[in-house]
């Protein structure tokens, strides 16, 4: 067996190979056979033809916005169509793609296999998860066409209860259920981890992938009834008029904000641990390396978890907050830095000891890492009270949870569904195509988000369809990098539709990782595993994995 | 070593290699197909319904962090509504909720030890407590209603700012609040109707279940050693009860006038 240098693709022997004759894909047939399927494999199939779905659209509204902020003038759409486009941009964005991305689609496919079990604990439940993420999809695309809505993804009060004739309770309704789906899904993991690990596998020979998704989970099950009761409020607020976030009837609009940010603090974390448990799996392979500090970067993700819980008020720091609680959320706000340090730096020395190779999903992960620090460095600018005051609501923020959301976790995705497409589906992608859209995605990113930190330090304003003439210059290049982006997300749709059906049969273990996922076969069984596996290794063994093939070689021979 | 990771071979039928080897036990019809152990479904059913209290606990924490915040806020107006409640139709709404507690734990141990007719009547009277707490929790609110203490445009506060005269001392019942204090009354009921209506609506959805449930015992489901569901509904209504042991004392007693 011999690794080349420049690749360790493992591809069968083009000429015989074919996919199994049994596999997921293929036990049943037709339609029903998917909407009432119970496994978990297929379920996270149905979540990502939908999260691709939601993601185009949201995508389309980003383009919208940036073609209206060509020019200066607020010449493409009025105001009001204007706070309709970012607000369905934002709510799409976050709860249809960004919450369910990683671990609907991956997490689902992954975990129990990852664990060497045979399913989630609830199969049932994942299914009913899946319907509730499309009824909520359902309802934003309904008031969507209904007319919009026009509060931001935040639905700050006063805005969303006295304002306004739009459609927030529609949108309200579409978040509720969206999050239940999420609290199933991580009720779900949360479950399957404890309960389903085949016998040797220990807490700590689990792949860091689990790790991260089990520290989202957490963060799934807690935070989210949050933000279900505080929507549940604004929507009796807007519709009976309780008068809870209403100072004229005693209330107080900072209690929703509290309400609202204790969640959704939190949830930038459900957004980015799994994408960060991705970005392990993949560095590990493709440096032949344990992931350095194995330890460490598995309680990292749990102590991002716990931490996320207690610097919420970082987004209240301009809305009245006392001075003492800014203070000490701001410190709070700076810890939260250190266990995403502590990732960042051990996939550095994992890199930095290993033996690199430039798949495509390494080309992610490189995206990954650069972008994140920016945005998570940036993040620490604002945490600082006196920084955040000069930039809060200006492009800078923009700027900021761009880097960490869409060069963040879009990258991590991106990367995941390349690393694991072969498992998913049993075929390869053209590597030079997916290598080139990676790299379009790179510069296009950065092109449209570099411009955006300089004009909000100079002091755009976030949330505005016309801007003064002398910041026409920067905004033309943004949308410009919108542009090279958007080609950067339709190259893997195209190629990797086109790999469906032309693609290069991947065999088992095309890259070969040592996670159980890669022992079994492209595309796997409905149930997995024929037999219970015995784990016996550490996870990242790359020793074992030499024996084993050895082995295997031997026995075949 | 190799072969600890079983690879596939097409040409064995998955349910020949099955791994159930249940030497010990009968494997009963309930149980699923990926779970490698009875024990593991029942430990993975009950951890998943633990679960889902905790975010039941999350959700109502929303509530509850608003009521302490505002209570502490409006402290005068949140002592004299409060004085609004009915301690006798409170208590009396807890001595039921308690005995349809006793009744859902008597009702689990039936099922354990595989009783069914004693379930079935546990099960109809852990109902029928469910129903006229829910009942008297209908009184309550109709009275408020009548009060004009439902909160809204037809609010009235007069009886927080004047309150009733009371015949035998002479002197008024309550302290009287300031018109914008009064005003917050209003948020202690809103905050009365959030809360223990979302009680309430739990209470429906747990006997909509304690229905089904019913149905299903009555079909001897539950006869033989398969008791998860009730167990794991049990929880749930446990929690439910120890929701409104909190509901209780938080809305109806402690504020009980401390002004005098
Ligand atoms: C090192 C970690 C991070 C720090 C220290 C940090 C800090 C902050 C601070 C202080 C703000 C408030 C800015 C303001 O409104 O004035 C903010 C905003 C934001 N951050 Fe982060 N952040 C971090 C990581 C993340 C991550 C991982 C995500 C998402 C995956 C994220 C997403 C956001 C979003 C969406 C906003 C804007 C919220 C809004 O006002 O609409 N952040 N961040
Ligand atoms: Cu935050």
């Amino acid at each position: 067996m011999s690794t080349s240098t420049t690749t360790i693709l493992n591809l069968p022997d083009q000429a015989t190979a074919t996919l199994p004759k049994r596999n997921y894909l293929n036990a049943e047939h037709g339609l029903l056979s998917w909407l009432f399927t119970g496994d978990h494999k297929r379920i996270a199939m149905l979540y990502l033809f939908s999260i691709t779905f939601f993601f185009f659209i949201g995508g389309a509204f980003a383009g919208l916005i940036r073609l209206e902020l060509l020019t200066p003038q607020p010449d493409l759409v009025a105001s009001d169509t204007y706070n309709k486009f970012f607000t369905m941009h934002g709510i799409i964005m976050i709860f249809l793609f960004l919450v369910p991305s990683v671990p609907a689609t991956l997490g689902n496919f992954l975990i129990p296999i990852m664990l060497g079990a045979k399913d989630l604990a609830f199969p049932k439940i994942n299914l009913l998860s899946w319907y509730l993420y499309m009824a909520g999809g359902t309802f934003t695309l309904a008031a969507l066409v209904l007319g919009g809505v026009d509060t931001g993804w935040t639905f700050t009060t006063p805005l969303s209860t006295h304002y306004l004739n739009t459609h927030v309770i529609t949108a309200a309704t579409a978040i509720f259920i969206a999050g239940f789906s999420s609290i199933f899904t991580g009720l779900n993991f949360i479950v399957t981890i404890h309960r389903m690990r085949a016998p040797g596998m220990t807490w700590f020979r689990m792949p860091l992938f689990v790790w991260s998704n089990y520290a989202a989970s957490i963060l799934m099950v807690l935070g989210t009834p949050v933000l279900a009761i505080a929507i549940v409020l604004v929507a009796l607020e807007r519709t009976i008029g309780i008068g809870v976030f209403d100072p004229t009837k005693g209330g107080d609009p900072l209690l929703f904000q509290h309400l609202f940010w204790f969640y959704s603090h939190p949830a930038v974390y459900i957004m980015i641990l799994p994408g960060m448990g991705v970005i392990s799996e993949v560095i590990s392979t493709f440096s032949r390396k344990r992931v350095f500090g194995y330890t460490a970067v598995a309680f990292s993700s749990v102590a991002i978890a716990l931490f996320g819980f207690f610097v919420w008020a970082h987004h209240m720091f301009i809305m009245g907050v006392s001075n003492y609680s800014a203070l000490v959320f701001s410190l709070l706000t700076m810890l939260v830095a250190v266990p995403s340090a502590i990732k960042i730096f051990n996939w550095a020395f994992t890199l930095q000891k290993g033996s690199l190779t430039f798949e495509t999903p390494m080309l992610y992960a490189f995206g990954f890492m650069g972008l994140f620090t920016i945005g998570g460095l940036t993040g620490v600018f604002l945490g600082s009270l006196g920084m955040d005051i000069h930039l809060t609501e200006t492009y800078f923020i923009v700027a900021h949870f761009h880097f960490v959301m869409v060069g963040g976790m879009l990258m991590a995705f991106l990367a995941g569904v390349h690393f694991w497409w072969p498992k998913m589906t049993g075929r390869m992608y053209p590597e030079s195509l997916s290598k080139l859209a990676a790299v379009t995605t790179f510069i296009g990113f950065n092109l449209t988000f570099l411009p955006q930190f300089i004009l909000g330090y100079l002091g755009m304003p976030r949330r505005y369809h016309s801007y003064p003439q002398e910041f026409q210059v920067l905004n033309v290049l943004s949308t410009a990098g919108a542009t090279v982006l958007g080609v950067g997300y339709l190259l893997p749709m195209i190629y990797l539709g086109w790999s469906l059906k032309y693609g290069a049969i991947a065999g088992n273990n095309p890259w070969q990782a040592t996670g159980l996922e890669w022992q079994i076969q492209s595309p796997p069984l409905t149930e997995n595993f024929l037999v219970t596996p015995i784990m016996d290794h550490e996870a990242y063994d790359y020793e074992w994995l030499a024996h084993k093939t050895e082995q295997e070689v031997t026995t075949v021979g | 070593m190799a072969n600890t990771i079983a690879t596939t071979h097409d040409s064995l039928h998955p349910t020949l290699e099955h791994p159930h080897v249940h030497d010990e036990h009968v494997v009963l019809p309930q149980h699923r197909h990926h779970f490698e152990t009875e024990n593991q479904q029942r430990e993975a059913g009950s951890f998943g319904m633990w679960l889902f209290l905790l975010t039941e606990i999350m959700f109502f924490g929303g509530l509850f962090f608003a009521y302490l915040l505002y209570r502490n806020w409006y402290y005068p107006a949140f002592a004299s509504a409060s004085n609004q409640l009915s301690v006798p139709l409170g208590a009396f709404n807890t001595v039921i909720l308690i005995s349809s507690g006793f009744c859902m734990a008597l009702g689990v141990y039936y099922a354990e030890v595989r009783q069914k007719t004693m379930l079935v009547a546990m099960l109809i009277l852990t109902t029928f407590f469910g129903v006229v707490f829910l009942g008297v929790k209908g009184v309550e609110y109709h009275e408020k209603w009548e009060k004009h203490h439902i909160p809204g445009s037809s609010f009235d506060i007069s009886e927080f700012v004047n309150p009733p005269i009371d015949a035998k001392t002479g002197k008024a019942t309550e302290e009287p609040l300031a018109p914008d204090m009064a005003q917050k009354t209003q948020v202690f009921f809103f905050l009365y109707f959030a809360m223990t209506g979302m009680h309430a609506l739990h209470m429906i959805i747990g006997i909509a279940v304690l229905g089904w449930l019913t149905w299903r015992a009555h079909r001897f489901e539950f006869s033989n050693g398969y008791v998860a569901p009730i167990e794991n509904f049990g929880l749930y209504w446990h929690f439910v009860d120890i929701v409104w042991l909190f509901l209780f004392p938080l809305l109806y007693l402690i504020n009980r006038h401390p002004l005098k």
